[in-house]
């Protein structure tokens, strides 16, 4: 949820920049707005990776950021993507070209699972395009 | 704790019923030494003058298991986890008995770098004792598989690295269970290990007592944190027939015991941080403890066996007490 709205308030912030000087600042640093609405983050934190479940667009790069004392690796299950170990605060991007479910864990903590979706229904048709037009209100 | 408690219930040919057994083994955490001597177990809080007198008396192989050195790792569980093995390095060389040799199972480092097991390494020379044996952590085999590793610490070793030798009377087996870990499983030894292990035992009388050391624990301490392997039942199923077998992990970073037929399972303490015991945090994740309780919460566990006897004496010990 917590990302949705951060792309949802960026998208947002592009719209209304023109017209509101208080958001000028915000503004500046969102710059692309659409490489900004195709970035996804999650943390990986109390061993667990924080969404578990994350529903993101064709062509979304997702990060991840190791925020625990202990070392987690990124690992799908179907070998499509695989981080190094990650020490604390370190990162791993994957960007996800192809719709689909994919299920990843931690090789070194395999209770730890979760799913990115990409391209489900609510943003299966142009969420670039949708992003911008819809939700600039 | 009653001092020389000497156990008289006997039940079965050891010569030490089950419950009386448990009731020793309860002391282990708070630093108890169980050792069996004449067909008698014997429990003596450490500290018991007495203790040095049993070590001199007892015993034809003594060895040392120590856990979880994490070297690397840096943060305000343990800032200083090299300082804290070699104050477990200074215990057992403190021993009445010197150890024959010494078993680490495992997280020898934090995060497989050279640098780390480099530390480790030239550290535990310093040990009194003519060998040791390792097997890997998951913390051990990051990004290579265990290459680094096994060329280092487990040379000559099959497979991921597992390996048995014979000495003193006992099989010793080192099992590798931190490898090609499943998406939402435990620690994992594979079919090819289990292969293995069926013909190592094969050919061994039943009478021959058997030691078991692996990182992740080979019974169910607590799944709910990984805790735990899959496939431990089909390995300990190729022992059921002896009549002595011990099976010692790490991993918990805290001592556990539980006692299953003629199976004794034990884990040790981490030489670097504490852990919560299962389920009493939300995360198995290292613990903090007060700067001045940490040396009572690591340690050391030395293992006693005497031929002809079936059970294999434990003790651990804290960083904090003097044996």
């Amino acid at each position: 949820m917590k990302i949705a709205n951060r792309k949802i308030g960026s998208a947002s912030v592009f719209g209304l920049a023109l017209g509101l000087i208080l958001f000028s600042g915000v503004h500046a640093s969102a710059g692309d707005s659409e490489k900004v609405a195709a970035k996804y983050e999650i943390n990986i934190q109390d061993f667990s990776f924080q969404p578990m479940t994350l529903n993101v667009p064709v062509g979304a790069t997702v990060t991840w950021t190791n925020k625990d004392e202990e070392p987690h690796t990124v690992f799908s299950s179907d070998d499509m993507f695989k981080s190094k170990a990650l020490d604390t605060d370190e990162k791993f991007s994957f960007t996800f070209t192809k719709a689909g479910t994919y299920k990843y864990f931690c090789s070194v903590h395999p209770k730890m699972v979760a799913t990115i979706v990409v391209g489900s229904s609510k943003n299966k048709s142009e969420p670039m395009k949708t992003d911008e037009t819809e939700k600039t209100n | 704790m009653p001092k020389g408690n000497i156990i008289t219930e006997n039940l079965n040919k050891d010569g030490i019923d089950r419950r009386s057994f448990l009731k020793c083994m309860a002391w282990a955490g708070t630093g108890a030494l169980c050792v069996l001597q004449g067909g008698v177990l014997k429990s003596f809080a450490l500290g018991d003058s007495a203790i040095h007198g049993m070590h001199k008396m007892k015993g034809e192989l003594a060895f040392v298991q120590i856990s979880d050195s994490h070297i690397g790792f840096n943060k305000a569980a343990n800032p200083d986890v090299v300082g804290t093995l070699r104050q477990a390095i200074a215990k057992i060389n403190a021993l009445p008995t010197p150890p024959a040799f010494v078993l680490h199972t495992g997280d020898l480092s934090q995060l497989s770098k050279a640098e780390q097991f480099d530390t480790l390494e030239q550290s535990l020379k310093e040990i009194h004792t003519d060998k040791i044996f390792y097997v890997p952590g998951e913390h051990d085999v990051l990004d290579d598989n265990g290459a680094a590793y096994r060329e280092r610490f487990a040379k000559g070793s099959i497979g991921d690295g597992w390996y048995s030798f014979d000495t003193g009377g006992a099989h010793f087996i080192g099992l590798v269970n931190v490898m090609n870990l499943k998406a939402g499983g435990l620690g994992n030894l594979g079919s090819q290990q289990l292969e293995w292990l069926e013909k190592d035992v094969k050919h061994l009388k039943s009478s021959m007592p058997i030691v078991v050391f692996a990182h992740i624990p080979l019974w169910s301490v607590y799944p709910e944190w990984g805790w735990g392997t899959s496939d431990s039942e089909q390995a300990l199923s190729y022992l059921k027939r002896f009549g002595s077998v011990t099976v010692l992990n790490g991993h918990i970073h805290q001592t556990m015991r539980k006692v299953e037929g003629n199976v004794t399972f034990h884990t040790a303490m981490s030489t670097a941080f504490p852990q919560a015991a299962p389920g009493m945090a939300p995360t198995p994740g290292p613990m903090k403890v007060p700067v001045e309780k940490l040396r009572s919460v690591l340690g050391i566990t030395d293992v006693n066996f005497v031929r002809g006897h079936h059970t294999l004496g434990i003790t651990d010990s804290t960083l904090d007490t003097a044996i």
